[in-house]
């Protein structure tokens, strides 16, 4: 795309904090939480996409590859057994080629009612480089591997390795989803626009707690990440009794779960759990009762702010 | 339709050949030894890194970074070999540790009498190259790659009187030929993966292999020179690995835990304080739940 025709994408009003419809979620419940794993497929040979490099090192690039496919054959079920135990079901975010490639994690997360929401085919796959009828068959090859696999469409999107064109949310909209994870600004849904006018929004799926970049990007000793985690939901919950807000965890079955770090987001996931007006939930769940309640709400008050 | 929709590797299992398919929990419950829920595998690698040379296509963790003679980094990695080792060998020696030496073959020119030295324990031997600027990695030329195996397993065994038989690249990065020289040259295992915590069939065109996966994410350069993490943190990070697994391994079957010790790094002497204190709680205070085997050992008890 040259760069005259790149332009700001309006995807959302100006709606400050401080003047919003209050939220109230379900049971009075002042925080919405939810835990996002990441379960994701990268290949070992993917084709070079023109605008990002898929690995760092020359192939096969074996450390960024083989620690990815450690927390699929190790990872997954360690933490899958400890949102078990604290009553928590998984939001994934799914390269929609593990269906084919690891049915037995799909399985295994099925039985738990899991939600599955699209993170593409794989994460070594991008939207960079594709056109408009490239992106709309990726994300509908997703969602109906996905759906073939689940027996439900997916809700929700985060782009494959957050990579985006400029008619993603767009697309995915038109693909029957409903919300979307890919953007940060935000600690309460908000109402997108997409061309079509169709009702979507987005859900805070925080970047700032992503295990990936507390330790890759951040390199968080594990103990301060369970701290910071800790530390968002008490200011979280804290403003949730003016109106209800939004926290979510995303994880990574690679880094997460290593033996080393669990102990430290157990502590945090035993600590959140144990307040009592906490809304334990997934992503669809959240966005459809936003829908349902404040979308309308939300939109009335912004349109009146412009007026 | 655009090559980058393009999937031929999408069916069941990995998109690749080397290995099969399996989540850890589906397999086979191991017991260890005296019925310990956790193998200890301490790894020590040796390494040597040249002054000069011509910088390979990925750069071992630890590579000399500034403009020839690079004096500051060359000293501090040649500190290893000469102070550090010693350092740690006498921590493990008093506690009656066992490990591996991954050793680079240079050193048997460089430092043979600290190769001396390490022949008197029983400490298994692991190549490691021929030092840290033979990377195999990228399109390393397979007659040069071949070249570093054979004349360092050589070396090796010349130095020990016994076969080498487990092969730990540095950086654990490969080549794509790798697994088939390793085999080629009588290598048994490799540690170069990262995908398991225990014991796998590796699949190569000279025959099948183990991968005995070492860990990245515990390594000592890893966790305190490219994370910053500090000394106690990473102490503290090895035993809630070490109590996790040691839970896990009691109720789902052995588990193992690998540790990878630089002597150029932990052995210095604000540093290895931290290391015996780690060491000690791993090997006395928890000898009831832990086996500390070599890898051979781990990998012979894997298969039993």
């Amino acid at each position: 795309m040259s760069s005259a025709q790149k332009r700001d994408l309006d995807l959302y009003d100006n709606s400050p904090y401080i003047d919003r419809p209050r939220i109230i979620w379900p049971n009075g419940a002042k925080i919405a939480f939810w835990v996002a794993p990441n379960i994701e497929f990268y290949e070992l040979n993917p084709p070079n996409n023109p605008y990002r490099k898929p690995w760092p090192h020359p192939y096969p690039a074996i450390p960024g590859y083989s620690i990815r496919d450690y927390g699929n054959r190790v990872g997954h079920n360690r933490q899958m057994a400890l949102l078990d135990k604290y009553g928590i079901r998984g939001s994934i975010s799914l390269s929609a080629a593990l269906c084919d490639h690891h049915p037995e994690i799909i399985e295994l997360c099925k039985e738990r009612d899991w939600e599955f929401f699209s993170h593409g085919i794989y994460n070594t796959r991008y939207t960079y480089g594709l056109t408009e009828s490239d992106e709309r068959e990726m994300i509908e090859d997703a969602m109906h591997t996905i759906e073939k696999a689940v027996g439900k469409r997916p809700a929700g999107y985060l782009a494959p390795a957050l990579s985006h064109s400029d008619h993603t949310i767009d697309l995915f909209a038109e693909a029957g989803g409903i919300y979307t994870c890919d953007l940060f600004h935000d600690d309460q849904p908000t109402p997108v626009h997409t061309r079509s006018g169709k009702r979507f929004v987005s859900i805070p799926y925080s970047l700032e707690l992503n295990d990936t970049i507390a330790y890759v990007v951040q390199k968080m000793e594990p103990r301060r990440y369970g701290q910071t985690i800790m530390r968002a939901f008490d200011q979280l919950y804290r403003e949730g009794e003016d109106s209800g807000t939004v926290m979510c965890i995303p994880t990574h079955n690679y880094q997460v779960s290593c033996p080393h770090r669990l102990k430290a987001f157990e502590e945090a996931l035993e600590y959140i759990t144990g307040h009592s007006d906490v809304w334990v939930t997934t992503g669809r769940e959240i966005a459809d009762y936003y829908l349902e309640h404040y979308y309308d709400e939300s939109m009335a008050a912004i349109t009146e702010a412009r007026a | 339709m655009s090559e980058l929709l393009n999937y031929p590797k999408r069916t069941y299992g990995m998109d690749h050949d080397r290995y099969d398919w399996s989540m850890m929990q589906d397999r086979t419950p191991l017991t260890w030894p005296g019925n310990k829920p956790l193998a200890l595998w301490i790894n020590v690698s040796l390494q040597h890194f040249p002054l000069s040379g011509e910088k390979p296509q990925v750069a071992p963790p630890g590579a000399l970074t500034m403009p020839y003679p690079d004096l500051r980094h060359y000293t501090l990695r040649d500190y290893g070999n000469r102070v550090g080792a010693y350092r740690l060998l006498k921590v493990l020696g008093a506690l009656d540790a066992k490990a591996s030496l991954a050793v680079s073959g240079a050193l048997t020119e460089r430092h043979p009498k600290l190769l001396e030295y390490l022949t008197k324990t029983d400490y298994e031997w692991l190549g490691h190259s021929w030092d840290m600027l033979c990377m195999q990695a990228g399109d390393v030329d397979p007659n040069t790659e071949r070249n570093w195996i054979q004349k360092t397993k050589e070396a090796l065994e010349q130095h020990t009187g016994k076969p080498v038989k487990g092969w730990l690249s540095p950086g654990r990065i490969q080549t794509q030929n790798t697994p088939e020289l390793l085999a080629a040259a009588g290598f048994e295992f490799h540690c170069d993966w990262v995908n398991d915590e225990l014991p796998y069939t590796f699949k190569t065109q000279n025959g099948d292999m183990t991968c005995l996966p070492s860990s990245l994410e515990l390594d000592d350069v890893f966790l305190l020179t490219q994370n910053l993490h500090s000394e106690d943190s990473y102490v503290e990070q090895v035993l809630d690995a070490a109590n996790l697994l040691i839970e896990e391994g009691k109720q789902q079957g052995g588990r193992v835990l690998a540790l990878n010790l630089h002597p150029w790094l932990i052995g210095q002497p604000h540093r290895i304080g931290a290391i015996k204190r780690m060491l000690t709680t791993l090997l006395v205070d928890y000898q009831t739940d832990i086996w500390n085997a070599s890898p051979s050992e781990i990998i012979v008890a894997s298969s039993a």
